[in-house]
C-alpha cells in the first residue's frame, strides 16, 4: 500500500467545521487524510498545537477559519493570521517545510471550497513526502541544515 | 335664566328651516346646516380652507325682525337666535340665476349642466361659452394657502379674469403636487406630463402608493396609514395639514421623527425578505426602452383591482394587447447573475397567463427553460393553462426588439428565442412583454448578517443551521429565519417556515430557561501575572482587571468562549473549558496514535 499523508486539521466551529460538514452532507468527494480537531475559533490556535501535531506524527497541518471580517467572535481569525506568518518562519527554522502548514478561510456555506482545499493540501503534502523528524532533531539546533528546510 | 359662562361662550343656538341646532361660536351657517343634514350646494367651498364666497350658489335667507336678507351660507357666521331658511322660491330663483350666469360662461361643464337641470335651467340666456373654469378660486387658494407655494393666481380683471401662472411661463416653483387639479370642481385643471404626447394615456404605472398619506396594503398589520415624509407637503413646506383637519380623533402627528427603540429580547426571528433583480442589467430585453416591456411586479400591479388600470390589462396607449410574451428566468438560472432558481416565477407566470386569457383576447406565449410546477396543485394548474390555449415555448428568450417595418407592425415587439423542443429559432411578434425577475437577497443583507453574526450561503441568502434537519434556525443561538431571506420561497413555504420558527421560539419561552454551552474561559488566579494582555484582546470586553488583586478575571456572562485569550496568555493562566491545553493535546496525540485501525501510514 502506497504512503498516504496524515494531516491535522484545526477547524473553527462556526465556519470551516460547518463547511466541512456541508462538504460531507453534499457528498463532495475529498480525501480522507485530514483528521479534524474542532476549535471554537481559529483565534484559539496556540502555535504549540501545530508543533505538537507535527511531533505526534502529522505530515501536514491545516488551520481554517472564517473569512476575514466574518469571524463569529469578530476578530479571532485576524489573530490567527498574524500568528501564521510567524509559524511559517519558525517551522522553516525547525527544519519543517513551511508548505506543510497552511491557513485557509472557508465559510460555513463553502463545502465545495473545503473539498478543494483539502484535495490541494493533501496533494501538496503528498508531494513533500513523509515528514522525517524526531524530537531530538528539533531540539539540537541542527535543523537549519535539514534537507527539508528550503 | 342661568347658564354657565363657558356654555354661553362656546355654543350658540339657531334655527334652520324650523329646526334648532347648537354649534360652536365662530362656525358658519353652512356648517350648522350640514350638522342638521341639510344639503346646500356649493362650488367654491371645501371644509379645510377659509370660506371664500365667490360662487354664490350657497345663498340662503336669514330672517331678522321680519326682514329677509340673502346671505352666502359658507361665510356667514352663526349667531344666537338666528333664523335661517335654506330653500324657498326666492332662493331657488337666485341659485337658478347664479347657475344660468355660470352656464353662460361654461355651458359644457357637466357638473354645471346637472346642477342647472336641478334648478330648471336648461339653457342660459347669457350665451353658451365654452370655458371650463368657473373662477371659483379653489385652485389658487389651495396653492397658496394649503400647499404654500403660490404657483398659480388669478390674472386679469373683469371678463379677462382667469387662472394662470406668472407671465404664463412654465412655473419654476410648482411642485407638481396636483392639489389644484384634485380640488377643481369642474375638472378644468389637469396634471399632465409634458414628456408624453398622446392624450388619455396613463402617465405611469405606479407600483407604490399614489398619495403622501396611505395605508401600505389592505393586509398590513397594524392597518394604519403612514405618511411619506418626502412627499408630504406639510412635512416639506409646513403648509397643508389637510389630513389632520379630517382626522376626528386627532391621530395625525407631523412631528414624529424616526427614532431608535431599544427592546430587550431573548430571541429574534429574521424575516427581512428579498428584493427583485434589477432588470436594467439585462439590456437585451428592452426594459426602459420599450413602453410595453414590464417587470412582473408592474404587471402584477396592473392586474390588481386597486391598481392604476383597475385590473385591466392594457398597453401604454390604452389599447388591449393582441399578444403577450411572458419571459421566465430573468436573472435567475443565469451563470452571469444568479445561478439559483427563484422558485416562484413559473407559477406566477402561469397565473399571469391565466389573467391575460381571462381579461383579454390576447394570445399568450411563455418562454421557459424548465417548467417547475413543484407544489400542491401546481402541476394541475399548469395543465389547466395548457387547456386554456397558452403557448409554451421551451427556450429562454434571447432578446426583445422592435419590429416596426410596416405601419401595421408599429409598436409590435419581437421576442427572439430558440425553441429547444423543435430545435428552431423563432421570432414571435407580441404587444407586451412581462419579465419574470429573479428573487435576490436585499442589498443590505450583508449588514444584517453581520449584525446578528449569522452566515450567508454562496447565493447571498442567510444560511440555516442545517439544510434538512434545522431549516429555521441559524448557527447563532436564539436567531431564527423565516421566508425569502433564507432563500427564494413562495407564500406557503414562507408561512410553514415562519410557523416552525415561531414554534421553536415558543418552545424556549415556555421552558423559561436557556441552556448555554459551558465553553467559557477561566483565569487560574495563582498563575495570572496581571499583564493585562488579554484585556484588550477580548472582543466582548469580558475580561476585567481587578486592581486590588492585580489579576484579570473573566466575566462568565459576557464570555462567548472563543479562546483568543487562552492562546494569547503568556503565563498559560487562562484555560478554556472544553478546549483546554491538555484536552487538545490529547486529541492531537489520539489522532496520530500508531495503533489506529485503518491507519494509512
Amino acid at each position: 500500500m502506497s504512503w498516504e499523508p496524515k494531516i491535522a486539521g484545526f477547524l473553527c466551529n462556526w465556519c470551516t467545521y460547518t463547511g466541512a460538514d456541508l462538504a460531507g452532507t453534499s457528498r463532495l468527494q475529498h480525501p480522507p487524510n485530514i483528521r479534524v480537531i474542532r476549535m471554537m475559533c481559529s483565534g484559539r490556535m496556540d502555535p504549540s498545537f501545530i508543533f505538537k501535531a507535527f511531533e505526534a506524527g502529522a505530515d501536514g497541518v491545516i488551520v481554517s477559519g472564517c473569512h476575514p471580517g466574518d469571524c463569529h467572535y469578530q476578530s479571532g481569525n485576524f489573530k490567527m493570521l498574524r500568528r501564521a506568518h510567524l509559524i511559517k518562519r519558525v517551522l522553516k527554522d525547525m527544519g519543517i517545510h513551511p508548505d506543510r502548514f497552511r491557513l485557509t478561510w472557508v465559510s460555513a456555506s463553502e463545502g465545495d471550497l473545503w473539498a478543494r482545499y483539502s484535495r490541494e493540501f493533501t496533494d501538496t503534502v503528498r508531494a513533500l513526502g513523509p515528514l522525517k523528524l524526531n524530537a531530538e532533531k528539533m531540539l539540537d539546533g541542527s535543523s537549519a541544515t535539514h534537507p527539508e528546510a528550503a | 335664566m342661568s347658564q354657565t359662562a363657558t356654555g354661553e361662550q362656546k355654543l350658540v343656538k339657531l334655527t334652520i328651516d324650523g329646526r334648532e341646532v347648537e354649534i360652536e361660536r365662530g362656525a358658519t351657517v353652512l356648517q350648522a346646516a350640514r350638522k342638521l343634514g341639510l344639503e346646500i350646494p356649493t362650488l367654491c367651498h371645501v371644509d379645510w380652507m377659509e370660506p371664500y364666497g365667490s360662487c354664490r350658489l350657497c345663498s340662503v335667507e336669514v330672517i331678522r325682525d321680519n326682514q329677509r336678507e340673502l346671505i352666502t351660507a359658507c361665510n356667514y357666521p352663526v349667531a344666537g337666535g338666528l333664523v335661517v331658511e335654506t330653500m324657498n322660491d326666492r332662493i331657488r330663483k337666485v341659485r337658478a340665476l347664479v347657475l344660468e350666469l355660470l352656464l353662460g360662461r361654461c355651458s359644457t361643464v357637466p357638473l354645471l349642466q346637472d346642477l342647472g337641470r336641478q334648478y330648471g335651467v336648461e339653457k342660459s340666456r347669457f350665451g353658451s361659452g365654452e370655458e371650463g373654469c368657473i373662477l371659483c378660486g379653489l385652485c389658487t387658494r389651495v396653492c397658496s394657502e394649503v400647499v404654500g407655494v403660490g404657483a398659480i393666481a388669478m390674472q386679469g380683471r373683469g371678463l379677462k379674469c382667469r387662472v394662470g401662472t406668472a407671465y404664463d411661463e412654465k412655473s419654476s416653483i410648482c411642485i407638481a403636487c396636483g392639489a389644484c387639479a384634485a380640488v377643481c370642481p369642474t375638472g378644468y385643471i389637469k396634471v399632465t406630463d409634458d414628456t408624453r404626447r398622446e392624450k388619455g394615456v396613463p402617465l405611469e404605472w405606479p407600483t407604490g402608493p399614489t398619495t403622501a398619506i396611505y395605508v401600505k396594503t389592505l393586509q398590513s398589520v397594524p392597518k394604519v396609514p403612514v405618511i411619506d415624509a418626502d412627499s408630504c407637503i406639510r412635512m416639506q413646506t409646513g403648509a397643508c395639514g389637510v389630513c389632520a383637519t379630517y382626522c376626528e380623533p386627532g391621530a395625525i402627528d407631523y412631528n414624529q421623527k424616526p427614532e431608535e427603540i431599544e427592546v430587550d429580547v431573548g430571541q429574534i426571528l429574521i424575516s427581512t425578505g428579498f428584493q427583485t433583480f434589477d432588470v436594467s442589467k439585462l439590456a437585451q430585453y428592452g426594459y426602459g426602452r420599450y413602453d410595453n416591456v414590464l417587470t412582473a411586479l408592474e404587471f402584477e400591479r396592473m392586474t390588481n383591482a386597486t391598481g392604476p388600470t383597475g385590473s385591466r390589462v392594457v398597453l401604454k396607449n390604452g389599447q388591449e394587447p393582441r399578444a403577450v410574451a411572458i419571459i421566465h428566468c430573468i436573472g435567475s438560472r443565469d451563470e452571469k447573475h444568479h445561478r439559483y432558481c427563484s422558485r416562484v416565477c413559473c407559477m406566477y407566470a402561469l397565473k399571469f397567463a391565466h389573467l391575460v386569457k381571462d381579461r383579454t383576447e390576447a394570445a399568450v406565449y411563455q418562454f421557459y427553460i424548465d417548467m417547475r410546477a413543484f407544489g400542491k396543485g401546481y402541476e394541475e394548474f399548469y395543465h389547466r393553462l395548457l387547456d386554456e390555449g397558452v403557448t409554451m415555448i421551451r427556450g429562454k428568450a434571447a432578446e426583445v426588439v422592435e419590429a416596426g417595418w410596416s405601419r401595421r407592425d408599429e409598436g409590435v415587439l419581437l421576442v427572439r428565442a430558440e425553441d429547444t423542443l423543435i430545435g428552431k429559432f423563432r421570432e414571435i411578434p407580441v404587444d407586451m412583454v412581462v419579465l419574470c425577475t429573479a428573487i435576490e437577497p436585499p442589498y443590505d443583507q450583508e449588514d444584517v448578517a453581520r449584525m446578528f453574526s449569522i452566515s450567508r450561503s454562496p447565493d447571498g441568502f442567510f444560511l440555516e443551521r442545517h439544510p434538512k434537519l434545522d431549516p429555521t434556525s441559524t448557527m447563532s443561538d436564539g436567531i431564527y429565519l423565516a421566508g425569502a431571506c433564507q432563500g427564494p420561497k413562495d407564500i406557503p413555504d414562507s408561512v410553514a417556515q415562519a410557523q416552525g420558527a415561531a414554534a421553536r421560539i415558543l418552545q424556549l419561552i415556555s421552558r423559561g430557561f436557556v441552556e448555554v454551552d459551558p465553553i467559557r474561559a477561566e483565569v487560574v488566579e495563582p498563575l495570572c501575572g496581571g499583564c493585562r494582555l488579554c484585556n484588550n484582546l477580548c472582543p466582548y470586553n469580558a475580561i476585567e482587571f481587578l486592581p486590588e488583586k492585580k489579576i484579570s478575571r473573566v466575566n462568565e456572562a459576557l464570555c462567548k468562549g472563543c479562546g483568543t485569550c487562552v492562546s494569547a496568555c503568556p503565563a498559560g493562566a487562562i484555560t478554556g473549558k472544553g478546549f483546554s491545553y491538555p484536552q487538545i493535546v490529547a486529541e492531537i496525540e489520539g489522532l496520530f496514535a500508531k495503533h489506529v485501525p485503518g491507519d494509512p501510514k
